[in-house]
């Protein structure tokens, strides 16, 4: 992310504050690791509350929910036009379990907008990044900013 | 013939079956979800807190604690119903294997309140490998739902004998 364009900066602290602003994603702790046009990037570190299945320690599904719902809508509101969001529809494949331990990050990227919808892709890693644990496609309203 | 079972003694094992499996959980009581049964029919609870919002302006429920109380109420809906005739046997394990989430579909059909949530998920198709389950959660009228949901999950192995 460059420092000396406006804009740039202008994004990120509109996404940084749309985070900040989220009871639910600070409980998670959630983090921005990087913010561009229609571009987001989350993570949550791993904690004991989110254990899904206590027999072996993996966080639960709807954890990783949570980070990729919020990623996507961080994508959107990251996009030059967007003033507002809300998500229409989430679908996540859960391609594999998170290691117990390991920091999830989400990847989102607003891929095309219309009128009123924004049409989402995402993907959430752990450590092994070529591994993807979980991917997720979803349409998110899109209020357009005056 | 043999004489019915006391209510109380049937309502203890199944409510202790519900327990066990519920209260192990992290997430679950992280979430602070809560399970009324009836019968064998459970409704989940997501009883309202300020943590649960993901817009504050509204303010809304966030969609990912949505998603997650869905996804919740239908892998317990799906554990409680396959273990069901063995808790009526009083044969039931401590700590069920747990099916894994395959895919996962919400439907947002407006935004969550402040205000708590209930759930109800239905098993459409239950095989020894594969299972189909849609979720249902709504707030104040259940006739005006505010999310649904369809998964598709794969069962764990059946236990060994031994």
């Amino acid at each position: 992310m460059s420092t000396t364009d406006p804009a740039a900066e202008r994004r990120a602290r509109i996404a940084r504050q749309f985070i900040e602003a989220i009871p639910h994603a600070r409980a998670l702790s959630m983090q921005i690791e990087e913010i561009g046009e229609g571009l987001a990037m989350l993570s949550m570190p791993y904690d004991e509350r989110l254990i899904g299945d206590p027999a072996t320690g993996v966080i639960a599904g709807g954890a990783v929910s949570a980070l990729m719902d919020t990623c996507g809508g961080a994508a959107v509101m990251s996009h030059p036009d967007a003033q507002g969001t809300a998500t229409i529809d989430l679908r996540i494949d859960y391609m594999r379990v998170a290691t117990p331990g390991q920091r999830i990050r989400a990847r989102a990227e607003c891929y095309h907008v219309t009128r009123a919808v924004a049409f989402v892709r995402a993907t959430a890693l752990d450590d092994d990044a070529d591994n993807p644990v979980a991917a997720a496609t979803g349409a998110f309203t899109f209020q357009r900013g005056a | 013939m043999r004489k019915p079972e006391p209510v109380q003694v049937i309502k203890t094992r199944r409510d202790a079956a519900l327990g066990q499996l519920v209260g192990g959980i992290p997430y679950i009581q992280y979430l602070g979800v809560q399970f009324d049964r009836r019968g064998d029919e459970l409704t989940a609870i997501l009883p309202y807190r300020e943590e649960l919002i993901g817009n504050p302006m509204l303010p809304a429920l966030h969609g990912g604690v949505t998603a997650a109380f869905l996804e919740i109420s239908a892998v317990i809906e799906l554990t409680w119903s396959t273990l069901w005739t063995e808790i009526e046997d009083g044969t039931a394990p401590d700590h069920p294997p747990m099916p894994k989430t395959i895919d996962f579909t919400v439907d947002y059909l407006r935004s969550g309140l402040p205000r708590d949530a209930y759930a109800r998920a239905r098993v459409n198709r239950s095989g020894r490998r594969y299972a189909s389950v849609h979720v249902e959660a709504w707030q104040d009228n259940r006739e005006k739902l505010f999310a649904q949901a369809t998964g598709h999950f794969l069962m764990p192995p059946p236990a060994q004998d031994g």
